[in-house]
């Protein structure tokens, strides 16, 4: 049994906070390089330069890459040998107060849907806790904008829709999102499961490197027919118009119920953020 | 084309432009967003008055990061356009005369850029730090209670814009797309 006392995993989560909303992870900057260097429409190819040079200049000037430094979405996992000294939500939720003060991130939380009074803090965090074996605990930190998870869908398709069916409503929803989103979109996809798991597996795709393909051959060769299809779409760059009109996507799979097809598509955007630390 | 404007604009100013143009927008641009708009709409229903001069003015959908010591903004990208589409209409037949945001208007708010001359600019979805780049001062001029959403005027330079709805009944996100997939 190893002992990881909880001002620990505060100190981590403010960290990441920071870090996730200044720093673009190295795949979606990739992801970005190329995208640039093969998009043949030059207004396109324009747009794409200068959200690079966003990056860049946030970087240099210790600034957020976007304004909505979004919700705190926090996924750690947590090796069963691992015995947490305190409150383990509670020192997550510390962890976003000092990141998004100390990081001069924006304060987006409200503390009900509908009352809508902003917490002040940018707490709580929304905490998805997988426990795993061994003695360690990975936290990630994934700051999610609205402008994007506004444009998520879900759907419970029938089991004879089949492929096709899913490819449908996924393409469908990054075209009824149009420019809002801010393209180039990264999609997270569930499929399968119940109407609760197909969301939270939508939202952990987001949490798989861009390069990194599906280790299931099927469904590897679906997220390419995905993409192709996505990218044909002429949206490009901010809705511009264009071929790059997402950056990558990742499908995650679960068992699910004879009579069910679930489906749901988690729209991110082209600052996809993501930090991690493995205590 | 490119166009350089000063806000706050005039009709005639706005006229040679059509959708796709770039714009370097200069001079005075109030910040409002979703909560600042319904507190728009509330003044307006009680008869009062707008809290900065309306005629020509440049409104711009965003809600800052914090500035840290010595600077002048956060990062400052736009919002999500489409959720003003309620009250959009109201503030250009008032004397509104430009947009800044991102993302798809309905036909209300096209119809009302049409009608009086005015104009949607696009600014980078997601490029916060390159947009607050533009913003050479800031002061909170209402509602400080709202945080990030409340009302600041801004003063910009040469911020870089794309003209998406124009007063002709121009719409980029249809015919940038458009050319794109007809050029293949």
């Amino acid at each position: 049994m190893r002992t990881i006392p909880a001002p620990e995993i505060a100190a981590a989560v403010a960290r990441l906070c920071i870090r996730a909303n200044t720093l673009l992870p190295e795949d979606v900057d990739r992801a970005l390089e190329l995208a640039q260097h093969t998009e043949p429409w030059p207004l396109a190819e324009e747009t794409l330069s200068l959200l690079r040079q966003n990056q860049d200049l946030a970087w240099e000037r210790g600034l957020p890459i976007c304004q909505d430094t979004g919700m705190a979405c926090v996924f750690v996992e947590l090796g069963q040998e691992v015995h947490i000294d305190g409150d383990l939500e509670e020192a997550i939720h510390a962890g976003v107060r000092q990141g998004y003060g100390e990081g001069y991130l924006r304060k987006s939380i409200v503390a009900d849907p509908l009352r809508r009074v902003n917490t002040g803090d940018n707490a709580p965090a929304s905490i998805t806790v997988r426990i795993v074996p061994g003695d360690r605990c990975a936290i990630t930190v994934v700051p999610k904008g609205f402008g994007s998870e506004n444009k998520s869908r879900l759907a419970m398709l029938k089991p004879a829709d089949g492929a096709e069916g899913v490819k449908e409503f996924v393409v469908e929803t990054v075209r009824l999102a149009g420019p809002d989103p801010c393209p180039p979109v990264v999609l997270g996809i569930g499929i399968g499961g119940s109407f609760d798991k197909v969301a939270a597996l939508a939202k952990h795709a987001l949490l798989r490197p861009l390069d990194e393909p599906n280790p299931d051959p099927f469904y590897e060769k679906l997220e390419d027919e995905l993409l192709e299809e996505i990218n044909a779409l002429g949206i490009g760059p901010q809705g511009f118009g264009g071929r790059t009109t997402c950056l990558g996507l990742a499908i995650e799979t679960a068992p699910t119920h004879v009579a069910g097809l679930p489906v749901a598509v988690n729209v991110s955007c082209h600052v996809t953020r993501r930090a991690t630390e493995v205590m | 084309m490119r166009y350089r404007l000063t806000a706050p604009v005039t009709r005639e100013d706005l006229a040679p432009l059509r959708a796709g143009d770039t714009v370097l927008l200069s001079g005075v641009v109030y910040t409002a967003r979703d909560a600042a708009h319904g507190r728009m709409m509330e003044l307006l229903d009680r008869g009062e008055a707008l809290p900065f001069p309306v005629e020509g003015s440049a409104l711009y959908y965003v809600g800052p990061t914090p500035e840290r010591p010595g600077e002048t903004i956060g990062s400052a990208g736009p919002t999500t356009s489409g959720r003003m589409d309620a009250c959009s209409p109201r503030l250009l037949d008032l004397g509104q005369a430009v947009m800044i945001g991102k993302g798809a208007r309905n036909r209300a708010v096209k119809e009302a850029v049409v009608r009086n001359g005015a104009v949607y600019l696009a600014a980078l979805g997601g490029a916060g730090a390159l947009m607050a780049a533009s913003v050479k001062e800031l002061e909170i001029i209402c509602w400080e209670d709202l945080g990030c959403e409340a009302v600041r005027r801004l003063v910009v330079e040469d911020m870089p814009l794309t003209v998406i709805l124009d007063a002709h009944g121009g719409d980029l996100y249809e015919s940038g797309p458009a050319a794109y997939l007809n050029s293949l």
